[in-house]
């Protein structure tokens, strides 16, 4: 049995998390999520200002911070830290913690290789909206692949103490200790489902611990000191998920269960660059105080096509807030936003989409909301996006003139006119998976 | 008699680009069969309302009591296109959860 711990489930998760994993109780691995959809391209403007940014500034550090623990507890660390410059991340883990050896996974960064690809005939065309890439091409800001566990695994076959990763998969993370120590093939697809299915459920941290967990949430002890998750990987394919003894939070089959159908699209065709996950086949069993066991678990091979994570520049959109008080504050802010809508008709501005929204009355879910007649107060907030920088510059000026020149008790204004900002849009789009080769580094 | 759902259910939602996905869960798998029964994917688009722009597709779970539904065009664009406060998602499945479904006392 091997224990394998999510320490981060995004960049800018708790910091203290990943130290008390090593330090409240045995793990063997420590796995550390740090790149969403839109990390890539923040770390690629980075880079392209200061060519050894580019990776997630926060690991290095950490790594400073637990590298004693890790020699001494004999504590691997696996993480898509790299962002778009995995060697610079893996340069300043050294300078932080030189008795530690790092290798990096390369090849997931295709940024070059785009004109390459259209000349060749792959149309990257997005899987969503079936258009050619060619749309936005002069626009991409960043383009990788996600690559999965067993360029991992071949990193940890180094004897490395630090892998790091750019463009991995989340699952792949905890999946590859499981590949590297039990020695599973890319034909054992049953097994890969299983760590696939492992990965799933610890890759947003505390989400499977009693973190945003609708089920009984009053009643989950000691937030303050929640217990990020632990996988107890058999190399059977079965595994507990659990916690440190004595952190606050719950490990249920509640809380595994909401984090199993988190961000889950069809549950039979879980796709990774590993294999086909089928989550119908999942089995659940208590397992004594916050342990659940987790069984059954079937997949297929994975597909011949590996995913690309593509990032362009959009256009620009800019959102402002009012608040209005009772009574009447949700007629108050209606009326305001009427006002807003008119004038910038008047100025002959069009935009893609203006949104309006009302905190306190019906923002998050519009009619499916109870009716609340007479909220204490309303905050307006209205939205601007589009291609036309200075249209959405005009945009930011017409928000606070409304405390004097609308309707009454217009407050909260006190930020100033909102800022514009750049919409760096995601495009996803598929390749052959021959097409990305992969290689692993160790870094002195 | 009418029960909101979350007196049977829990759940979770998120987002995969402009769909979000909606996870619900019956606390208690005796209520799995209620769940199938009445949480359709029409239902789910009309308590939405024009929240839901798309279609709503349902999958079924029944090795964990949970429904999952895919809404389409459910999230003003999505990712960082969204001008939505909650442009993730994320609170949907408590939205859905406050929907009141039809059960027999013996149901319950």
């Amino acid at each position: 049995m091997i224990r394998i711990a999510n320490g981060q489930g995004f960049w800018g998760d708790w910091l203290e998390a990943p130290v008390r994993l090593v330090e409240q109780g045995p793990i063997d691995y420590l796995v550390l999520d740090y790149l969403a959809e839109v990390t890539m391209s923040i770390v690629q403007k980075q880079k392209q200002a200061d060519p050894s940014l580019g990776y997630a500034r926060d690991f290095p550090p950490l790594i400073g911070r637990i590298a004693a623990r890790m020699k001494e507890r004999r504590v691997r660390v696996v993480a898509n830290a790299g962002g778009v410059n995995p060697v610079a991340c893996a340069r300043e883990v050294k300078r932080l913690a030189p008795e530690l050896k790092v290798a990096v996974v390369l090849g997931d960064d295709v940024y070059d290789r785009i004109d390459d690809f259209l000349g060749r005939g792959l149309d990257l065309k997005n899987l969503d909206t079936a258009e050619p890439l060619t749309v936005i091409r002069p626009h991409i800001t960043s383009a990788n692949a996600y690559i999965g566990a067993f360029p991992l695994a071949e990193a940890l076959a180094t004897g490395a103490d630090v892998v790091i990763a750019g463009r991995s998969t989340d699952t792949a993370l905890a999946l590859a200790p499981m590949v590297h120590e039990f020695g599973w093939r890319p034909d054992q697809f049953h097994l890969l489902a299983a760590g696939t299915i492992a990965g799933h459920i610890v890759e947003c941290g505390a989400q499977c611990t009693g973190g945003n967990c609708i089920a009984d949430w009053k009643t989950i002890p000691d937030f303050a000191n929640i217990g990020y998750p632990i996988i107890e990987a058999e190399p059977d394919g079965s595994f507990v998920i659990t916690k440190h003894h004595g952190t606050g939070g719950r490990v249920s089959q509640d809380t595994v269960k909401e984090q199993l159908l988190y961000e889950l699209g069809d549950p039979h065709n879980y796709i990774t660059p590993d294999c086909m996950a089928d989550f119908t086949t999942v089995r659940l069993s208590d397992d004594g105080p916050n342990r659940v066991l987790v069984s059954g678990i079937k997949g297929r091979p994975a597909t011949p096509f590996l995913k690309i994570s593509i990032s362009y520049l959009h256009g620009y959109k800019a959102q402002g807030t009012i608040v209005y008080s009772w009574p009447d504050a949700l007629e108050k802010a209606q009326a305001a936003d009427a006002i807003v809508r008119a004038r910038l008709n008047d100025l002959g501005l069009s935009f893609e989409e203006i949104y309006s929204e009302y905190f306190g009355a019906n923002a998050c879910h519009g009619i499916a909301a109870p009716a609340n007649p007479q909220p204490a107060e309303v905050m307006l907030r209205v939205g601007v996006r589009g291609k036309d920088k200075r249209a959405v510059d005009r945009f930011t000026r017409e928000l606070i003139p409304l405390v004097l020149n609308g309707p009454p008790t217009g407050t909260g204004y006190g930020d100033g006119r909102p800022s514009v900002r750049e919409v760096v849009a995601y495009w996803p789009a598929l390749i052959p998976r021959q097409e990305i080769q992969t290689h692993v580094e160790v870094v002195e | 008699m009418k029960i909101p759902l979350s007196q049977i259910a829990h759940g979770r939602s998120g987002d995969k680009g402009d769909t979000s996905n909606i996870g619900i869960i019956a606390f208690n798998e005796k209520h799995y069969p209620l769940l199938v029964r009445e949480v359709t994917a029409e239902r789910v688009k009309a308590h939405f309302g024009a929240l839901i722009e798309g279609r709503v597709e349902r999958f079924e779970l029944p090795n964990l009591g949970a429904l999952n539904f895919l809404c389409y065009g459910a999230l003003g664009g999505g990712g960082t296109l969204s001008l939505r406060i909650d442009a993730q998602g994320k609170t949907l499945a408590a939205g859905l959860l406050g929907m009141e479904i039809d059960a027999d006392a013996a149901e319950l």
